[in-house]
């Protein structure tokens, strides 16, 4: 699967959703079901400060394939973060540096990832694409 | 137009954004701490000026120019009569209330000497903290904080025993934003004043939900912010007693304070010009007239019992709910409300109500000292305004109802 192929996915999964009640539970439940960040790796060099929530980001290449583990403090922060792993976990550093993300906004999710909104996203995005960039040869 | 009898109907057609949809979903705005809604009739002065009038300032001779000044210097003149200043002159226009005290903090801290000491309290804004910290580092002078209990109540006889001959500023806010507290700055300043020191009052919170007279309270300085008071935004007042401001020197060099220049030597003008350096936000200034016109008009009485009824109503339904905890207790409190909800983070619940058109505010509240206090990370603020009513809340507390569930891990 392409990181196309995954941005598209979601956006199918969401289109179900008229009302954004129902968009918003499902993004709880995805901020609960994130697979825990590693005790070890939620330490203050990993984190993300954001003025409303904290972002940790730890990221690895795991032969030539990047690997995304993540956590915040706020739910809805978290389901956004599992999004985003969902679709740059598995792929190579130049596919994540080059990653435009679009499918947020498609999702109608955009508000989030507004540098105004402090949540960390953005910072967590950028700090992604930089641990990225480290590993393209 | 008094308004006699307190008429929240009549009040509310005044706001025309308080008629708009967000999501779908009337809006409900309680982020009054933050910033206050205009009434259309400071919404029409702003542009009548703009349509009318534009000219600047002082000076010109033509016609425009006089009546801009002329419409500048009335609105001074309202505010002074507002606050009930003794002198016209003593009101100086400024940026807002950081602005204003940042004004002091640099002006009347060129007056201190290595040594002196600025006493300020544990629930202040930021920008009532870090001015004094920068002055403090410029003039070598020390910092003293006057500590908070756990209801969100300075410790008086604290403050008390930090005064002395040392003490030669005392700035505390009239009422903390993040958790409501009405701070007793007329105890406050008369404590400070046995010492010689001078006060300078945070109004930002207090202009626009209870009556001011600064010559009552006998503040030396008192700031405040007009978007705060129904006004436009930057553009804000410092009140300074006149011999105080007098032995200032001035805080920027430009156009409109000086009285002579030459390439070697500037004299400067009189007050309040000698604060007030080139074109300044001249429609704010008019606009913040007519706010103050418009508070007039209101009932403050019956404002006043408006908003603490809304308080005692919004708080005794959040009691009611299990899992909330409010921070801020203060016996003497106005119209906000700081809590969290068990299980949850501010972010997430402020983002769902957002969703549902109700407007709060979440985060520290440039009070970071405060959250530190009580060791949390931020809180949800719901602060109320004039024009908010019983209704609004009944439906913030459903709403809070339905996410909370929602959002509990």
């Amino acid at each position: 699967m392409t990181i196309a192929d995954k941005e598209q996915a979601i956006i199918d999964e969401f289109a179900i959703y008229d009302d954004w009640m129902d968009k918003y539970e499902y993004i709880i439940e995805l901020g609960k079901e994130l697979p825990l960040i590693a005790a070890n790796y939620k330490t203050d060099d990993r984190l993300i400060k954001g003025c409303q929530s904290r972002v940790w980001l730890h990221a690895e290449n795991n032969h030539g394939k990047m690997q995304f583990t993540a956590d915040s403090d706020a739910i809805i922060t978290k389901g956004i973060i599992a999004l985003l792993i969902r679709v740059l976990n598995e792929e190579s550093p130049a596919q994540v540096a080059k990653a435009e993300l679009g499918f947020i906004k498609e999702i109608g999710l955009q508000e989030h990832l507004s540098p105004t909104r402090s949540n960390g996203l953005v910072s967590m995005v950028k700090q992604m694409k930089m641990e990225a960039l480290k590993n393209v040869k | 137009m008094q308004i006699n009898k307190f008429d929240i109907a009549k009040i509310r057609a005044e706001f025309p954004i308080l008629k708009r949809q967000v999501h779908n979903k009337p809006l409900i705005y309680f982020d009054n701490g933050a910033t206050v809604q205009k009434p259309q009739i400071v919404i029409d002065r702003i542009n009548k000026y703009y349509t009318e009038e534009n000219a600047n300032i002082h000076r010109g001779v033509h016609h425009l120019s006089q009546e801009a000044t002329s419409a500048y210097e009335t609105a001074r003149k309202t505010i002074q009569d507002y606050l009930g200043a003794q002198h016209e002159h003593e009101i100086i226009f400024t940026k807002g209330t950081t602005d204003g005290i940042n004004l002091v903090a640099y002006s009347f801290g060129e007056l201190l000497n290595a040594g002196d000491e600025i006493i300020i309290s544990a629930m202040e804004h930021h920008s009532n903290i870090v001015p004094w910290q920068m002055l403090c580092e410029r003039k070598n002078c020390t910092l003293r904080i006057i500590p908070m209990d756990t209801n969100g109540e300075l410790d008086l006889a604290v403050y008390e025993q930090l005064l002395s001959e040392k003490t030669k500023l005392v700035a505390v806010t009239h009422i903390s934003n993040a958790l409501g507290t009405i701070n007793d700055v007329e105890h406050i300043i008369e404590k400070a004043h046995q010492f010689g020191a001078k006060v300078l009052i945070d109004g930002a919170q207090a202009i626009q939900h209870i009556p001011v007279d600064v010559q009552t309270l006998d503040c030396d300085f008192y700031a405040f912010s007009g978007h705060k008071i129904f006004g436009p935004t930057g553009v804000g007042v410092l009140y300074g007693k006149s011999e105080i401001l007098n032995k200032m020197p001035p805080y920027q060099g430009g156009g409109d304070m000086i009285k002579e220049v030459t390439l070697h030597k500037t004299t400067y003008n009189e007050l309040p010009h000698k604060f007030e350096a080139g074109t300044p936000n001249i429609v704010g200034g008019i606009a913040l007239g007519t706010a103050f016109e418009f508070l007039q008009t209101l009932d403050m009485e019956g404002l006043e019992k408006h908003e603490h009824d809304l308080l005692a109503y919004a708080t005794d339904a959040l009691k009611n709910m299990e899992g909330i905890t409010i921070y801020g207790q203060a016996k003497n409190k106005t119209s906000v409300i700081s809590f969290l909800v068990d299980g949850t983070h501010p972010y997430d619940v402020g983002t769902l109500l957002d969703k549902m058109g109700i407007a709060v505010r979440t985060g520290h509240h440039c009070t970071q000292p405060i959250m530190d206090f009580f060791g949390i990370p931020g809180t949800i603020r719901a602060s109320f305004a004039c024009y908010n009513n019983k209704e609004e809340i009944d439906i913030f507390v459903k709403a809070l109802h339905r996410i909370i569930p929602l959002l509990k891990h």
